[in-house]
């Protein structure tokens, strides 16, 4: 093991460790986040669906998920089973020349990504589903739908070898394949009782704030941390991240003053993970410039996004779709309208930057790949799940609240008077 | 004996606090509560949603009196809860059969 200490960049390493600590902060953000906007009788759940989802994943992970995800590649789908238990990597490292990285380093952070990808599509299917399937999807989905598409575009696979498409932390790894697959959750699930009947409103905003900040804070590592470095290009990803999230949060704020009347606090949330989620993808391939543009874009599209579930009448409780989905997908093709190699000479240039349109139909080629393979395989998972041990819960344990029933806890216990 | 209950918005709270210690009420029982009268609610749109919010927070005072004192607390709760806007609630009264202290076992008229 000292060998690999000599071969490892330090301060990339030290950046790198330091970035899976801040994107593994962000699902227990999430869950703060989530568990804010929920009803108080459930807040438990949607938090426990989070915290189960990093016990799980990381289970899996080092069980099998990393080797199939960035083990040697297997015809451009999926890798191999070479890192079986972690292993061949104690003594191993990664990274280009003059910047390699232990093999751990990088493995952690990966699973920080795989994990908040599975806890996100919680807020889909928020306040009624069974805690064990749950579970159980948890470990279906990971092994079946994030792994392959995590070898595809970050692991060597037919997206970053034959495609060419840019995703530098997760545009469609993470923010595309959340979107759609949460939309097949949502179908395949069905709607609370009570949507669009009943006011279902955030029961506890100050979490949601502080969740927000999190995810915020982690996100830096997210970004920055996908630069596999410690330099400019981290610095440009994580600057490109604050200006993004800052003018998301403010359009957001616009698009809601015009259409309901009131700038919410729920508001400046969303429009802050919006515009996060939609440079994702583009952090290290624009200027700040472009930056800028893609946030005060994306805050708007994804408030006025949100609302569509409302139109087509399906439960996207928590708005994954609409913010991590439709940003996500806007992120992808900005790079193809943005994207310039002054901001990153391994990037590429887009169409507005005299690069033509052959960015961004890669782009759109990786976004609708990704899309369409997650929500028809998280379709049939759910589905299958749903018909085998049951997935949706029954109605009294939905009315009741899920903390009581599937944890016997409830999450604010103020009164004297005991509680059921 | 009579019981008193009446539903004001709650900033008024204070000021009929204030002036029912004025006119010598010894006691009373607070509670937050959630109602809408005659003028229901009012539509609001949230995150694109429409809502109908007709459950608005309110505060129940209830006062027990003699029945001699009954009209003069009426009047000093709905002088002092009345903002002249709508939702400013309701008072009524209702006959109560007997009193405990629980202290003292002190009964009806002494145990007011």
């Amino acid at each position: 093991m000292s060998s690999v200490n000599n071969l490892v960049n330090g301060a990339d390493t030290a950046w790198l460790l330091i970035s899976g600590a801040l994107v593994l902060f962000m699902t227990p953000g999430l869950a703060l986040f989530y568990g804010g906007m929920v009803r108080a009788k459930s807040t438990l759940n949607i938090m426990m669906m989070s915290f189960s989802a990093m016990g799980v994943t990381t289970i899996i992970w080092v069980l099998y998920g990393y080797s199939i995800s960035f083990g040697k590649d297997v015809a451009g789908i999926i890798g191999d089973l070479s890192h079986l238990g972690l292993g061949n990597t104690l003594d191993a490292t990664v990274g280009s020349e003059g910047h390699q990285v232990p093999t751990l380093a990088f493995a952690m952070f990966q699973l920080t990504f795989a994990i908040i990808t599975i806890a996100l599509l919680s807020g889909a299917i928020a306040d009624r589903v069974k805690f064990s399937s749950w579970l159980v999807f948890v470990a279906a989905w990971v092994t079946l739908v994030y792994s392959p598409i995590a070898h595809w575009v970050f692991g060597g696979g037919w997206i970053m070898t034959k495609i060419g498409a840019l995703d530098f932390a997760g545009g469609t790894v993470v923010e595309i394949n959340s979107g759609a697959s949460a939309l097949a959750l949502a179908l395949v699930i069905g709607k609370r009782i009570g949507f669009k009947r009943d006011q279902m409103r955030p029961h506890n905003l100050p979490l949601v704030l502080l969740g927000a900040g999190i995810l915020w804070f982690g996100w830096f590592g997210f970004n920055g941390g996908s630069a596999l470095t410690s330099g400019a290009l981290a610095s440009t990803a994580l600057i490109n991240t604050q200006i993004a999230a800052s003018a998301a949060a403010m359009t957001w704020l616009l698009t809601e003053k015009i259409r309901d009347g009131k700038a919410t606090t729920l508001g400046i949330a969303s429009g802050a993970v919006a515009g996060m989620v939609a440079i994702t993808p583009a952090c290290g391939f624009v200027n700040p410039l472009g930056a800028l543009i893609i946030g005060l874009i994306s805050g708007a599209l994804s408030a006025w996004a949100v609302a569509l579930k409302y139109k087509f009448n399906y439960d996207d409780s928590l708005d994954v779709v609409g913010v991590h989905g439709v940003s996500g997908l806007f992120g992808m093709l900005a790079i193809g309208i943005l994207g310039t190699t002054t901001a990153n000479a391994m990037g590429a240039d887009g169409l507005f930057m005299n690069g033509g349109t052959a960015l961004l139909e890669k782009q759109m080629i990786a976004s609708v790949a990704v899309g369409l393979f997650a929500f028809t395989a998280t379709y049939l998972i759910a589905s299958f799940i749903e018909k085998t041990i049951g997935f949706r819960s029954s109605p009294d344990d939905e009315a009741t609240g899920l903390d009581q029933t599937y944890h016997a806890e409830t999450a604010y216990d103020f009164s004297s008077i005991s509680i059921r | 004996m009579k019981l008193i209950t009446a539903i004001v918005k709650p900033p008024r709270l204070d000021d009929i606090k204030r002036a029912l210690q004025e006119i010598g009420v010894a006691g009373m029982t607070v509670s937050e509560v959630s109602g809408f009268g005659r003028q229901k609610g009012h539509t609001e749109i949230y995150r694109g949603a429409e809502y109908v919010v007709d459950l608005i927070p309110k505060i129940r005072i209830e006062v027990i009196s003699d029945d001699a004192e009954v009209a003069h607390i009426v009047e000093t709760i709905t002088k002092a809860a009345n903002t002249g806007a709508i939702g400013d609630g309701k008072i009524w009264v209702t006959p109560i059969d007997s009193v405990v202290r629980v202290r003292t076992g002190e009964r009806n008229g002494e145990a007011i």
